[in-house]
């Protein structure tokens, strides 16, 4: 559900970027998702496929990057990896952790005809 | 055939919302008003807590409620009965408000300068984490009724929010829910969260919980872009 609403945004963007730049096919779309994002990878392939239909990116290949979950561990004092947000810090087992990088979302790049 | 070409985008896939959001919160900013928006799975008592707050508000300061739900129109119903301006934003088969829609009910609803704007989300802990609508605060509801994992299966949720209501404290004797466990493990997600056990039924605890929001609406008060530069 929450990955079909992504996908909206997604095909927003590139129908925009098809006016201003002048394209009518998109071969390959490149996303990177940061493990933190909060969302499925699997479930933004399915969403993807579904919600493009009828658009420039209708058969586009869907490239996904995923980057790390890291956050700042205030006890250890140093930048720790991840996997998901409520994980301790892999060093000390404290929860006193800031996020700091893997919540993004982006379309990093389209190839198109 | 035309040549196939590459455009570097890096463009943030939530951008757009975000820009709709920081144009709200610029404006509650300059109107010195206090934007709350409140998040929980359907049923957790959000629109009960909300005409609960208001009727004892009344008179305090003015306050407005946007509703998001994706169907009907009885929680506005709900609330315009406890005499404070609601507008109804139904988002169909749209699972969460979004920065866009509210600013068009703000449009309409003209809460005045120095007021309170809550704002119920559509009963959902997944998406409504995602997108921003330039709200001051994020309040999560948990209700006792729900499991006390909850914080750790929608952790973006609770790391998202400022204050977790707990409520429905009244039904605790007749369920073996572990408040102090729900607690930790809001804490868990977010060790910088605010708990607070609330019952809108019955109105135990709501007094810290107002209390908040008067911190809260003075703050957003004295941050006033125009007030500074006096
Ligand atoms: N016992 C008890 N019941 C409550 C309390 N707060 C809400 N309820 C009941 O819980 C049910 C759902 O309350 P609502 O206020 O409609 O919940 P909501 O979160 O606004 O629901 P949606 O908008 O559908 O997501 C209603 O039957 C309320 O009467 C409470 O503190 N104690
Ligand atoms: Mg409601
Ligand atoms: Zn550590
Ligand atoms: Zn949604
Ligand atoms: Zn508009």
């Amino acid at each position: 559900m929450h990955e079909m609403a992504i996908c909206e945004n997604i095909r927003v963007l590139i129908e925009e970027q098809a006016r201003t730049q002048h394209f009518s096919r998109v071969e390959r779309v490149c996303l990177e998702i940061g493990a933190l994002s909060g969302v499925e990878v699997e479930a933004l392939r399915f969403g993807f496929d579904v919600v493009m239909r009828g658009s420039v990116a209708a058969d586009a290949r869907l490239d996904i990057v995923e980057t790390a979950g890291t956050a700042w561990c205030l006890p250890c004092a140093v930048t720790v990896t991840i996997g998901r947000r409520y994980d301790p810090c892999p060093r000390c087992g404290s929860h006193q952790i800031q996020v700091t990088g893997g919540e993004e979302m982006k379309i990093r790049e389209l190839e198109v005809t | 055939m035309s040549q196939a070409r590459l455009i570097q985008l890096e463009a943030d896939i939530l951008g757009k919302n975000n820009g709709y959001a920081a144009a709200n919160r610029a404006r509650f900013a300059e109107a010195g008003i206090l934007a709350l928006n409140l998040v929980s799975s359907p049923g957790s008592g959000k629109t009960a807590l909300l005409c609960r707050t208001l009727d004892m508000l009344a008179g305090e300061f003015p306050c407005a409620v946007v509703e998001g739900d994706q169907q009907t129109s009885a929680d506005a119903d709900r609330i315009r009965a406890t005499g404070a301006p609601a507008i109804q934003i139904n988002t169909g088969k749209g699972c969460h408000l979004d920065g866009h829609m509210v600013g068009h009910a703000v449009d309409h609803l003209h809460p005045a300068d120095g007021s309170v704007l809550f704002i119920e989300n559509v009963g959902n802990l997944v998406c409504p984490a995602a997108f921003d609508l330039g709200e001051a605060h994020k309040v999560a509801i948990l209700s006792v009724t729900e499991g006390e994992d909850k914080p750790l299966k929608y952790p973006d949720m609770f790391a998202a929010a400022d204050l977790v209501l707990i409520n429905k404290t009244d039904l605790l004797p007749h369920l073996d829910f572990d408040v102090e466990l729900a607690m930790a493990n809001a804490r868990r997600v977010n060790h910088r969260v605010r708990l607070l056990k609330v019952s809108a039924r019955t109105g135990e605890g709501m007094q810290a919980w107002l209390d908040w929001v008067r911190g809260a609406r003075l703050m957003a008060l004295s941050g006033r872009p125009s007030q500074a530069a006096e």
